[in-house]
């Protein structure tokens, strides 16, 4: 009885297998069905697949913490800066590159205040690429809005074109840059949500890992095509809105509780 | 036909070997840095010869592609080239590529062809850690001509001078 059985059973796995090799040669060649995260991202050109964004919690934004801000700097080498010899300090003061701006917005009918960290908003239709003479202001495939630095002729028009005040000129030769982050003089810059990061396939940008470092947690950073990123889940769990959301830029940046 | 085919594989075969031989002649002066990456390594990441002449459009290339597609693994990287030729300093600490008698600067100081590359990228690697003084550094760039306190003193024959005038 027991003999029979097997003698069945491996008839049986023998068709099964061989009809399954059928289906997949059928699938395969048409359509690739599903797409495997990159082994190595490094390697990989990015794709609109993703797009990048973050979601921060102005409620959780703590008054006089600036740790976001301090960690960009570092990250981006934006502390290595100099204030040129002689210059006057106030001057300094609004020449000096910042990618991320700590601002306090109130209510004035309320006198509620709110506190948030400013950065480049990586919109859908970012106003500072429309106005690039060069192409130089660009938006990367995965929703990264960057500055090729190799184009720009600094002419500044991206920062008149942009609502948010996100970018910088670099008025003076810098002598001390990291690898990871060229600066020089002539060109523009601001908040690429840490692009050096992103290609090498880590899921944290510099500011969220302060804030969580700080136990704010105020910052989510993530995917927002992936309905599994924890981007996403906070999107749909707390009310969001654009900051300046009347010019329909579809900002990648959104706030809540403001 | 057959013997244009073996003419025309003998050919390659032979232009082939040529290539190896320049470029293992080439590979025995080190223009590398000891005990680095490029150290272990037969060739830069192209023949020797092919760098020689066409390192910038093969940084170039590559500069597109990270800035625009995200692309970093490649060989071409220019923080790659400047991650094997740094040379380090008696001090132990690195030394900017593009000085006039480190490996970037050298060569363009001699060829009087502008570089500002480093004009915005960074012209040791970021993370470099102090080293231990290395053998070997001293005539690392023997090879080129040496340098004056303002730049190469070219090998021009200089007319004697004296008394004797006419």
């Amino acid at each position: 009885m027991n003999k029979t059985s097997e003698q069945i059973d491996s008839g049986r796995r023998s068709f099964l297998g061989a009809a399954a090799g059928v289906a997949v040669v059928t699938v395969a060649p048409g359509v690739v069905l599903h797409r495997v995260a990159s082994a190595d991202p490094r390697s990989e050109p990015v794709t609109d697949a993703v797009r990048y964004g973050m979601l921060i919690d102005t409620t959780k934004c703590a008054d006089g913490c600036s740790a976001c801000v301090s960690a960009c700097n570092e990250e981006n080498g934006l502390n290595l800066q100099e204030m040129p010899e002689g210059m006057d300090p106030a001057k300094w003061d609004r020449q000096e590159a910042r990618w991320i701006r700590k601002v306090k917005v109130q209510d004035n009918l309320t006198g509620r205040e709110s506190n948030l960290p400013l950065m480049c908003q990586h919109c859908e239709h970012p106003p500072c690429v429309d106005v690039c003479p060069t192409s130089a202001s660009f938006k990367r495939a995965d929703g990264i809005v960057m500055v090729d630095r190799h184009l720009c002729i600094g002419c500044r028009y991206c920062m008149m074109a942009c609502p948010y005040k996100a970018r910088s000129f670099i008025h003076e030769a810098v002598e001390y840059k990291l690898t990871r982050a060229p600066r020089g003089k002539g060109c523009v810059e601001s908040c690429n949500l840490c692009v050096h990061r992103r290609d090498n396939g880590e899921n944290s940008t510099a500011c969220v890992d302060a804030c969580v470092a700080e136990g704010h947690n105020a910052i989510v950073f993530g995917d927002i095509n992936d309905p599994e990123s924890p981007l996403v889940k906070a999107l749909a769990l707390l009310p969001s809105r654009q900051i300046r959301e009347d010019l329909a830029l579809n900002t990648g940046v959104r706030y809540s509780g403001v | 036909m057959a013997n244009a085919v073996v003419r025309g594989s003998l050919i390659s075969v032979g232009l082939a070997g040529a290539l190896c031989a320049l470029a293992a002649q080439a590979a025995g002066d080190s223009f590398v840095v000891p005990g680095s990456k490029a150290a272990a390594q037969k060739n830069c990441v192209e023949p020797v010869d092919y760098m020689r002449r066409n390192h910038m459009e093969v940084i170039k290339h590559q500069r597109d592609a990270t800035v625009h597609d995200g692309v970093r693994a490649t060989n071409h990287s220019l923080a790659g080239c400047i991650e094997c030729h740094v040379g380090y300093g008696s001090g132990g600490a690195p030394l900017p590529v593009n000085m006039e008698d480190q490996f970037c600067g050298a060569c363009h100081n001699f060829a009087a062809v502008h570089l500002n590359c480093f004009d915005c990228h960074s012209t040791i690697p970021s993370a470099a850690p102090m080293r231990a003084s290395l053998p070997g550094q001293v005539g690392q760039f023997a090879w080129l001509p040496p340098v004056g306190g303002d730049g190469f003193r070219m090998q021009v024959p200089q007319p004697e001078v004296g008394g004797e005038g006419n």
